[in-house]
């Protein structure tokens, strides 16, 4: 067994991270999992949410946006639309999307076309929020 | 022979043209450079995308998706993906025409043919000439995967209320500075690759949520990636054909202002020959 895992994340615009890691953990469709060195071949789908590495003790978070997970003997590939790490985010653009997609969805019944658009900025902002958060902390 | 202000004008407008085409030369040089980078990078999302849609495919069992469903074919949707601004060419109006070939020879198969346009010139070539379904503009200059993704589901939700039944996108492939390839691309129904479910590569994934699930998630994802990588081909095919265009212009405005500068000093030779003719002959009569 190989004690370190090689993540890959590719979005549309880049390939943002390619490096070897020791533990992945992820918020996939059904809930949040971690993958260490060894996994079976498993592929999922990722909701909105935080996907965190460790690379010899130091954690790392990332917020990303819609994607899925494949794991194939000890190679993870993320596919996903956005990634940004948590020193990358933009806390002030963040908040301000939180407020404006909070405004919006308190005018629209959860029927509208438009609501399930704002719900998922809502979402979004939510969680750049918590990772940037998690940063600042450290 | 013309007049020697008016070589002289000449002259200096052409040299203007030059400065504009020789400008629109290396601005599109520069686009060129990263909107090939943009396609690079692209590159790897769309081929990953690829092979987990064909390796989920290959383990589907039980009911197709109707995305992947092939219907019987009787109305049909073409994408035409152009550019927004002109002088690059025959860009435009080759994939343009290639469109209208193609819309000729299919008149026939399909009932009802709509088009879909991105790109302003592709909306002014066609829309006296076929119904426009629908027309994106403003969004090819600067590519970015929200538009696109708009765009898939706009033309996923239609093909799912039967509005069309088939959908093929035209589009200028990047191949080089110099050459784009005018490109047919099937989008739906997505026809998965014959090779890939015949040899399946042994790996049992677990997947979670059920793999029906997941592939109706991953199905219009992969179109908004396929209208993605074809609205980067198209704008790194557009500045590369616009420095192209752009570099013969200045050619030909160079090779002008050297015919016309020949003119212009040919011109100004005789004058001062008549002119010496006229200064001689009158001292001669005053001599004499």
């Amino acid at each position: 067994m190989a004690e370190k895992m090689k993540l890959e994340i590719v979005t549309p615009y880049s390939k943002v991270l390619d490096q070897l890691v020791d533990e992945v953990t992820a918020t996939g469709k059904l809930g949040e999992f971690t993958v260490l060195p060894g996994h079976a071949p498993f592929l999922t789908s990722l909701n909105i949410g935080e996907l965190c590495y460790k690379v010899d003790g130091v954690a790392v978070s990332m917020a990303l946006n819609w994607g899925y997970f494949e794991v194939q003997e000890d190679k993870i590939i993320v596919l996903v639309e956005t990634a940004e790490r948590s020193d990358e985010i933009d806390l002030e653009r963040a908040k301000a999307a939180l407020s404006r997609a909070e405004a919006a969805l308190k005018k629209l019944n959860s029927e509208d076309m438009q609501f399930k658009v704002y719900e998922a900025a809502l979402e979004r902002a939510l969680i750049r929020m918590q990772v940037a958060g998690k940063a600042a902390r450290k | 022979m013309a007049s020697l202000k008016s070589i002289k004008k000449r002259i200096v407008s052409v040299k203007n043209t030059r400065q504009i085409t020789k400008a629109m030369k290396m601005v599109s040089a520069a686009k060129l450079r990263r909107a090939q980078e943009n396609v690079v990078a692209a590159r790897p999302y769309a081929q990953k995308m690829g092979e987990v849609l064909q390796s989920l495919a290959g383990n589907l069992e039980g009911d197709l998706h109707p995305l992947l469903e092939k219907r019987d074919a009787k109305k049909l949707l073409l994408i035409v993906v152009t550019s927004d601004r002109g002088l690059c060419g025959g860009f435009n109006s080759n994939l343009c025409k290639a469109g209208e070939r193609y819309l000729k020879e299919q008149q026939g198969e399909f009932e009802q043919i709509s088009v879909l346009t991105v790109g302003r010139k592709g909306y002014e070539f066609l829309k006296n000439r076929h119904t426009i379904y629908k027309n994106f503009s403003n969004i090819i200059s600067k590519p970015n995967y929200q538009a696109a993704a708009l765009l898939a589901q706009d033309v996923v939700e239609g093909y799912l209320a039967g509005e069309y039944d088939q959908v093929v996108m035209l589009y200028n492939a990047f191949r080089t500075v110099m050459s784009q390839d005018i490109t047919f691309q099937q989008l739906l129904p997505i026809v998965p690759d014959d090779q890939a479910s015949g040899d399946e590569a042994g790996v049992e994934y677990i997947y979670e949520p059920s793999v029906g699930d997941l592939l109706a998630e991953i199905l219009p994802k992969n179109i908004e990636v396929q209208i993605f990588k074809a609205m980067l081909e198209s704008v790194a095919g557009e500045h590369g054909a616009r420095m192209t265009a752009m570099d013969s212009a200045s050619k030909n405005a160079n090779e002008m202002i050297g015919k016309l500068t020949l003119q212009y000093n040919r011109a100004r030779q005789a004058a001062i020959t008549t002119e010496l003719m006229e200064i001689i002959s009158g001292s001669e009569s005053i001599k004499g």
